[in-house]
């Protein structure tokens, strides 16, 4: 028996070579090996753009991004350094007691705008709650995505129009729904072709245990349901590392359901369009699911009440900040002329509008009037909820003119 | 003002007093029992390293190492479900659930196996386990991060709830409920963790009062008010307010969620005529319900006005931004107690 050094290995087994049943738990090194395989360890991770710059050619993913030239690439630069802009702006204003809490996207940029371009008009994106820049990609505006984080509403823009589900906190709950949404675009007869629509649901590495994920997967592939599962592991949730939530490569969990899995620099946002891309024309064609993991990391704290000091070290966000998703597109463009310094101070000037105007919108934001409580509990009218909202109404009406 | 006791007296210093929030109360107790029963074991999100999001197992897990206190996967029904198996086993499993919102991933396990195992097994099949759940809205967060579900879990035959208001309560209550054969849930009221305001001595080596009772916290003639962990602060003060107009109220804290001790209540109504219950649930079929149910059966001849409700109301919980209209506040307690004196 050869000595188990990879997580491929003891979830590969050769013919003959199976470990002893006592040995078949790989070691925590081993797990952990597995887990955390970067792009130096990790061979099957699909890389376009290396955190140097590097173009790194792939004969099966440069198809989808053949179109991607300097201005398109122009373009995916400037939406991450606005989502960054505008995350580091909500970040501060939560800080000056303008917002309840902020869910940082810091880091996690290319995952979200590489996955969020790759979408088109017609297909559905169902969020978790840090998907900020998924939501900017699908045309929603960054102001009404702060509501929710206001404590003023609970998210309102158009779902349809957008194309971008409501966020949803409960971990896990809307890799089910959107399962069930896809499963309605294929009885629907729009999927099979070219033309075909497509879902796709966002979720972290800790998401992965929860039962609501596993029938979503489950669902999916008895449906053949044109749903792409895209899992940002970030590396942690909250303080648990993902090796609390996995012993193998959260990619490497499709196979178990029967679809393919496929782990991407989540850093690359050239790599996350293509493979998005790829994963979506699988499931317009009735070829999905498809489960992606995104390779990436949460370089803030969880959510502005969390101090992530008290669980990881400031070494392993150090290595990361190497990594950086934006700085690498940088490099290439300026390293093959695909842009010059004065793009860059444009979009640092166009990012800086953007977050003042931002901060304006959120400062000057007004409460919901109290009745709110009451409206749209149901779709069809209530007796019931009338009564108490005309009881409230007057005993609010009670305090005018200090009365009381 | 007649208090009987109240937790913001004066306790002469000795070492086995300490002056504790709700939320080191509830550490400290968790310790004890720790220390006390090697089958002891925490279980949850984040309770490890981190301590939990409210810390309230801070420092446990380094002390008692990882196989006491367990960062589980993010899954709420394997947190309860395993934790059964746990139970079975001979452990005395505590599973912290992180937010009140996050428990329904494992109501299937608590409806159909923490509550029935031992009615089902005629008692063959202990599950002594507790479920320790942060409850309660006004600290301004996000949705499913403020309500108040108890109702679902008293309703529920065969698990026991009750919710600590105060620091010596919070302490002992985790105890008795990790030492009780029966499998209970604990709701502790998460806006009075950390409140200093709250903060009082907690005398280690003294004899807890029994798990499942109410208590009257003040005694008064004019009308009852009963209110349980968040609320019961609420209530004092408006007896308080009441006081200062010439109205003595009866406070009882209930404690207990299920079973729910009443005969104090009942006792109360006979003398008062009038009772408010208050709480952060909704009334639509909810322990104010049952509470007012009760006492119009036992009291039907003593009560001089309805049994009244201060409530939130019958919608989700609401963004964040109108919660001190939703949940129930000192003038609208205020307000019922008038139209209960003046019925
Ligand atoms: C059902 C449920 N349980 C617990 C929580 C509390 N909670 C919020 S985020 C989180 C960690 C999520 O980690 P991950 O899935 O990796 O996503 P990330 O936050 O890293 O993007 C937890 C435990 C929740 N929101 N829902
Ligand atoms: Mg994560």
């Amino acid at each position: 028996m050869s000595d188990m050094s990879s997580a491929e290995q003891w979830t590969h087994p050769e013919e003959g070579d199976l470990p002893p049943a006592t040995a078949a738990k790989p070691t925590k090194d081993q797990v952990i090996a597995g887990l955390r395989a970067t792009s130096e360890g990790g061979a099957d991770l699909t890389q376009l753009l290396t955190p140097e710059g590097e173009r790194v050619p792939s004969q099966i993913f440069d198809p989808y991004v053949a179109d991607i030239d300097f201005e398109a690439l122009r373009g995916l630069y400037k939406d991450m350094v606005i989502v960054r802009r505008a995350d580091r702006e909500a970040n501060a204003m939560q800080r000056q007691g303008q917002l309840g809490i902020w869910v940082p996207l810091l880091g996690q940029e290319a995952a979200q705008i590489g996955s969020g371009r790759a979408l088109r008009p017609n297909d559905m994106a169902f969020p978790s709650y840090r998907e900020h820049g998924v939501g900017y990609a699908r045309g929603v505006s960054f102001k009404e995505m702060l509501g929710l984080f206001r404590c003023t509403s609970m998210g309102e823009w158009d779902y349809q129009a957008h194309g971008f589900h409501p966020y949803t906190i409960v971990i896990g709950n809307q890799v089910l729904n959107a399962t069930g949404y896809a499963m309605g675009q294929k009885f629907d007869g729009k999927v099979g072709d070219d033309d075909g629509e497509a879902t796709i649901v966002y979720f972290g590495d800790g998401a992965t245990s929860q039962g609501d994920v596993h029938e979503g997967f489950v669902w999916a592939a008895v449906y053949d349901a044109p749903v792409v599962f895209f899992c940002q592991n970030n590396q942690w949730a909250i303080s648990e590392p993902t090796e609390r939530q996995s012993r193998l490569p959260l990619y490497q969990r499709a196979r178990g359901y029967g679809f393919p899995g496929i782990r991407v620099d989540g850093n690359d946002v050239l790599g996350c369009l293509a493979v998005t891309r790829w994963a979506l024309e699988a499931c317009r064609h009735g070829n999905g699911p498809v489960l992606i993991e995104a390779f990436t990391y949460r370089m803030d704290a969880h959510t502005t009440t969390d101090d992530p000091t008290r669980y990881r070290l400031s070494d392993e966000v150090e290595t990361w900040k190497l990594k950086d998703p934006i700085e690498r597109v940088r490099v290439y463009l300026t390293r093959n002329g695909g842009a010059d310094a004065s793009f860059f101070e444009q979009v640092e000037a166009e990012a800086d509008e953007f977050a003042a105007d931002l901060r304006e919108f959120v400062f000057t934001m007004e409460d919901p009037p109290p009745e709110r409580i009451f409206d749209n509990v149901y779709a069809e009218p209530s007796a019931a909820l009338d009564k108490q909202r005309e009881e409230f109404l007057a005993y609010l009406g009670g305090f005018e003119g200090g009365v009381h | 003002m007649s208090a009987t006791t109240q937790p913001n007296v004066d306790v002469p210093a000795s070492s086995t007093v300490q002056n504790l929030t709700i939320g080191k109360a509830i550490n400290l107790g968790l310790r004890a029992a720790m220390e006390k029963d090697s089958k002891v074991v925490v279980m949850g999100e984040d309770v490890g390293k981190l301590g939990g999001v409210f810390r309230i197992t801070d420092g446990l897990q380094k002390d008692f190492g990882e196989q006491r206190v367990l960062d589980t996967p993010l899954a709420e029904s394997g947190i309860i479900g395993t934790a059964v198996g746990l139970a079975v086993r001979g452990f005395r499993p505590v599973c912290e659930i992180q937010f009140e919102g996050f428990i329904f991933p494992g109501f299937d396990q608590i409806n159909s196996q923490v509550a029935k195992l031992h009615a089902r097994t005629q008692g063959r099949i202990k599950v002594p386990m507790v479920i320790r759940v942060p409850y309660g809205g006004g600290i301004g967060a996000v949705e499913h991060h403020s309500e108040s579900p108890e109702s679902y879990f008293a309703h529920l035959a065969g698990v026991k709830a009750v919710t600590p208001s105060n620091p010596v309560d919070a302490y002992w209550m985790i105890q008795q409920a990790i030492f009780s054969d029966d499998p209970i849930l604990v709701f502790e009221p998460k806006k009075l963790y950390h409140m200093g305001t709250l903060k009082a001595p907690v005398d280690t080596a003294a004899e807890p009062m029994p798990l499942f009772a109410s208590k009257v916290l003040r005694t008064g003639t004019a009308a009852t008010l009963v209110g349980y962990g968040p609320t019961v602060k609420l209530c004092l003060e408006v007896a308080e307010a009441a006081a200062e107009e010439g109205n003595e109220l009866e406070v009882i804290d209930l404690r207990a969620l299920s079973p729910m001790d009443l005969d104090p209540v009942f006792e109360s109504v006979r003398k008062t005529g009038r009772l408010i219950a208050v709480s952060e649930a909704p009334s639509e079929a909810s322990l104010t319900s049952e509470i007012a149910a009760r006492v119009q059966q036992e009291c039907f001849y003593s009560l001089e006005a309805p049994v009244l409700r201060v409530t939130a109301f019958d919608t989700p919980y609401p963004p964040s931004k109108l919660e001190e209209h939703y949940l129930p506040d000192l003038d609208r307690v205020l307000d019922a107690v008038d139209r209960s004196l003046e019925w």
